[in-house]
Order: structure tokens, then sequence, then C-alpha cells
């Protein structure tokens, strides 16, 4: 497994390369701007002035850093946190300092003060917006962690389990090597099921465990289970939490097949488009002789694993027609790092 | 020395079937038997009844289409019920429904001995009474059925259009023909609750089969009002004091 070098409990500097991240960083800059142009002023004309005047040295600065972050967060992503955070903090001293100079002339008479009062605030607001994403990433760890735990409880149905051993028990004296297929199949899913899953592992790891999974549906089911996987254009090192396209696949035989006497087709497809990764499931599905909800908390999981994971660059939407269900997943093109 | 044991495995998974065939074979010398049929469902199941009726049926409960309890409540209408033994992998709400009720289940993967022991158990206990297996239906049944000529007749209950108290008997009234159940009207009205309502005192509709109301004069009292049925001719009357499902349905 590609380790990602980010160790979430002694703290992490974020990824400047997320959406949400550049976005929470531009908000919550431009609330501090506001808030002390509020303070500064008697009257709302005023303090919309103010503003105007402090946006005019800080948004040039702050658009700058997060360029340079960006360009630089996979080798800050490498380092260890506090030289990390360190490095950041004199990135953003020395920015300030470039737009002051090249500014100069610009802001004389505006009372922006000397160069050393500039270097307190820019630091003040680096270090609190560091202490708040290794804040938040600390509270997030502990999610993360149950999710493993619900993803041993609520994903591998105990019906799943205790059908496939008794498949398997079952080809024990006819087929031999049937059933040592399946028992090793039958172990990869719980290697994968038990393991540290906070780490993301490749998509085409994660396909290859649903392709274990499906063959000991396939076991039991046998023709009633058919499968169509279109990959051609998936990107099989694209990053994905692990655990999040098997248990789709386990409701959709759950809900869609097991309730059918006639064979029916769950399909797969996954591409590559606009540098985004596109999984989509599709499974029959009849009200009648459905089994009772309840992949509502598998749903809630997986949902709230990918925006750990990407914020809000990933998004999970579900169709019901009349005769089929549609799951759709769409993430960032992650590559791993080297 | 009885006969040797008729014994039918119903389960949808082949695997299944093949691992209860083999246990059964395990346990040929110390309890002679004879596997009389497979069935990958509970229409099979209960069609290969008639032709190789079986003394015992070890039933998986979670099938498709049909499942084990409805099978088994099916089995009601024959004759002599023949004993039942319920198989599950994991079902928490049916182990409970089975504790309760004192019926035989066998988990899967099912050892051999515990097979054994059930097929001693179940030569010697009475097999479970319809009070018994209403208790453990998860759901209202599929079909309702009646046995005609040794067969079990199964009508699905989404094609019945009413059922009519009469006497003993209950009428099922499909597009077709007639038939004779011996339930009671008011188990019948809670079991469908959600398809069906009661327009009279002996009589429960279809809530699909309804196509409109009609006034019908009656000579020197107050007029009455009547069910209009799709598919058939026959109209049914509305008691006095169902009348406010007329105003109900214009709604």
């Amino acid at each position: 497994m590609p380790s990602i070098n980010q160790n979430a409990y002694s703290g992490a500097l974020p990824n400047f390369r997320n959406l949400g991240i550049l976005l929470r960083i531009l908000l919550l800059v431009n609330g501090v701007c506001l808030i002390a142009a509020a303070v500064k002023s008697a009257s709302f004309q005023q303090a919309l002035q103010e503003f105007t005047a402090i946006a005019a040295l800080v948004e040039p600065i702050l658009i700058l850093s997060l360029l340079v972050l960006m360009l630089a967060n996979p080798w800050l992503g490498k380092l260890p946190f506090y030289r990390g955070a360190g490095i950041v903090v004199l990135l953003e001293l020395a920015l300030t300092s470039l737009v002051y100079r090249l500014g100069a002339s610009f802001f004389v008479g505006s009372g922006i003060g000397p160069l050393e009062r500039l270097w307190l605030f820019s630091l003040l607001m680096t270090a609190a917006l560091i202490v708040y994403f290794n804040m938040r990433s600390r509270l997030l760890s502990p999610a993360l962690s149950e999710a493993r735990l619900q993803a041993l409880q609520a994903r591998i149905r105990p019906h799943f389990l205790f059908n496939s051993i008794n498949a398997v028990l079952s080809l024990i004296r006819s087929d031999t090597k049937r059933a040592e297929m399946a028992l090793e199949d039958l172990s990869d899913l719980f290697r994968v099921l038990m393991a540290d899953n906070r780490q993301l592992s490749s998509l085409q790891q994660e396909v290859d465990l649903c392709r274990r999974y499906l063959n000991l549906e396939q076991l039991r089911l046998g023709e009633r289970l058919q499968v169509e996987w279109h990959i051609d254009n998936m990107p099989h090192d694209a990053q994905i939490p692990p655990l999040v396209l098997q248990p789709l696949l386990e409701n959709a035989v759950y809900h869609g097949i097991e309730p059918r006497t006639e064979p029916g087709v769950i399909n797969i497809n996954i591409f590559l488009r606009n540098d985004q990764v596109h999984i989509v499931l599709r499974n029959p599905y009849q009200r009648e002789g459905a089994h009772h909800s309840g992949n509502k908390m598998a749903m809630e999981n997986i949902r709230e694993r990918l925006s750990l994971h990407f914020d809000v660059e990933a998004s999970l939407t579900a169709t019901l027609r009349d005769d089929s269900y549609q799951v759709q997943i769409t993430i960032p093109y992650l590559r791993p790092e080297k | 020395m009885t006969s040797p044991l008729r014994i039918m495995i119903v389960d949808d998974e082949a695997p299944a079937r093949n691992r209860l065939k083999e246990l059964l074979a395990d346990c040929a010398a110390s309890f002679p038997h004879e596997v009389v049929g497979e069935a990958a469902n509970g229409r099979e199941a209960l069609d290969l009844m008639s032709s190789e009726p079986a003394d015992l049926l070890l039933l998986d409960i979670r099938m498709p289409e049909m499942d084990g309890i409805e099978v088994a409540r099916h089995l009601l209408s024959l004759p002599q019920m023949p004993a039942v033994i319920f198989t599950t992998a994991y079902d928490l709400y049916a182990i409970q429904a089975f504790e309760v009720n004192a019926v035989d289940y066998l988990l899967k993967p099912v050892r051999g001995e515990r097979l054994l022991g059930a097929l001693q158990k179940a030569r010697q206990n009475r097999p479970p009474g319809p009070a018994q297996l209403q208790k453990l239906a998860q759901r209202p049944r599929t079909c309702l059925s009646v046995q005609e000529r040794g067969k079990i007749v199964l009508i699905p209950v989404n094609e019945i259009i009413y059922l009519k108290a009469e006497q003993k008997y209950v009428t099922i009234r499909t597009h077709e023909r007639e038939y004779l159940l011996e339930e009671s009207l008011t188990n019948l009205e809670q079991e469908f609750t959600a398809n069906f309502i009661r327009i009279h005192r002996n009589c429960l509709v279809a809530k699909d089969s309804i196509t409109g109301f009609e006034k019908v004069a009656e000579d020197g009292g107050e007029a009455r009002w009547e069910v209009v049925l799709k598919k058939v001719e026959e109209k049914l009357p509305v008691s006095r004091r169902q009348q406010y499902l007329v105003k109900e349905f214009a709604k």
C-alpha cells in the first residue's frame, strides 16, 4: 500500500491543494479582516472603507500565499509537522515583506504603519490558521478510526460471513480447489476489513477487493449474480479511501440480487473525466419483496469518510428509479505521492 | 421400526442444499431417511409436495419471493402438516421468535450432530400450528392457499378482488373463480390491512379493485351504497357503519 506521509496524530499541515481547505483559509482571513475593520470604526460606512484599505494590503498577500503553498504542497507534506509549520510562518513573513516593499508607495499615508506591525499580524494569523487546521485534523481522527470499527460491524453483514462459510463447507468434499480459492478470497477480504483503514489506497486495490468479494457471492448465488465491469478508462493509481466500493456492492447484492429468483446484473462503471474519478454502480431493484431498508448506515459512513478525505471535492448520490438503483461517487483524481 | 423419514431440502442457494445433503448422508446410518426432493424457492417446494410428499422439510427462511415461514403456513392447508426445521444463517429477529415459540431451527453452517438431534426431535414433536407460525411471520403472506385434491393451490394476494365470510368459510374471489378458505376474516383483515378495506361486517375488498361507489334506492327505505369492482360484474353492499368510506374514496 503506498503510504501517505501524513500522521494525523502528532499534527499535520493541511493539504493546500484541496478546494475545501483553500476556501476555509480565504473565508477565515477575510472574516478576521472584517472584524478588525468593524472594531476600528464607528459607522457602517467607515467600516467598509477600513475593510477596503485592509483588503488592499491583505488580499495580494493572501492570494500569493495560497499560490506558493499550492506549489509547495507536496514538499511541505513530507516534512515533519513542526518544521513544516515553521517554514510556512517564515514564508508568510517573507511574502508580507515583499508585498509591503512592492506596494510601499501605494500604501504611504494609508495608516498601515511600519513593516514590523504587519509582521506581527501576519505571524498571528498564520499561527492561528495552523493551529485551527491541526485541531480540526485531530478532531476528525477519532471519526476515522471509528469508521474502521463501523466498517467491521456494519459492512460485512454476518449473514454474508456465515453463508460464505457454509458455501465453502459445501465445496470441501467435492471441489477442493474451489474451496481453497474461496477461503483465500475470504481471508483477503477480512485482512482489509481488519486493517487500519485511515490511509488511502489505490483504486486498483479496491477493485481487486471487490472482485474477491463478488467471487464469494458468486459461489452462493451462482448464475443469479451477473456482474458487468466497465473499467477500461479507470485510473488505476487514483487514491481512494479503502472499503468505499465494497460495501456498496454488498448493498447491491443484498437488495438487488438476493430478493430475485431470476438472474440480475450489477453494473460497475469507473472512468476518468476532467481529472475527476467517477464511479457508477447500478443494480436491479424491485419494491416488492425487497429486504428491509438498512443501507442508510453504510451510505452515511461512506459519505463521511469521503468528506474527511476530500472535503467538498467528493460527492455521493443515490437515485432510485422504477426498477433500478444507482449510486454515483465522484472524487478528485489524486495521484499517489512518490 | 417405522419407515424411513422422507425429507425435502428447501434453500435458494445451491451450495447450502449440497451441504445439507452431505450432512444427511453422514447420519444415514444412525437415522434412516430418504431425501425425496430439493427446491430452490417456496413455490417449488409447495409444488413438489404434491408429487413427492415429504414427512419433514428443512426450510431456509430467507428466500426470494416467498420466505420459509410463509411456506410453512401454506403447508398447514394439507391434511397432515409435515414436520419443519427452519435453517438460517443470521436473522436475530427470527431466532428470537423461534426461541419464544419453541420451534425447531438450525443455524447455518449446520453441524452434523445438531442436525441429527433436530431430526430425532422432529420425529416426536408435533409440527408448529397456525398460531405459532403466525407469530413467526415477519410480513404478510404473498399468497393465500387452499387444498384441492391433495394439492396446495396458491392464490396470489394481489389477484384477490374480495374476501367474503360465509358461515364457516371465507370465499376468495379472483377474476377467474372462487375458492373456499378456512380462516377467520378478522385475522385476514389484520394481516392484509395495507391492501384491503372492510366494507361490510362480512366483506374485505382489495383497494386496487374498487372502481367506485354507486347509490342504490331501496324499496321504502333509505338509499344505500354499493361498491363497483374492476374485472367482475358483481356489486358489493357497503354497510351503514362503513359508509364513511364512500366519502373518503371521493377525496
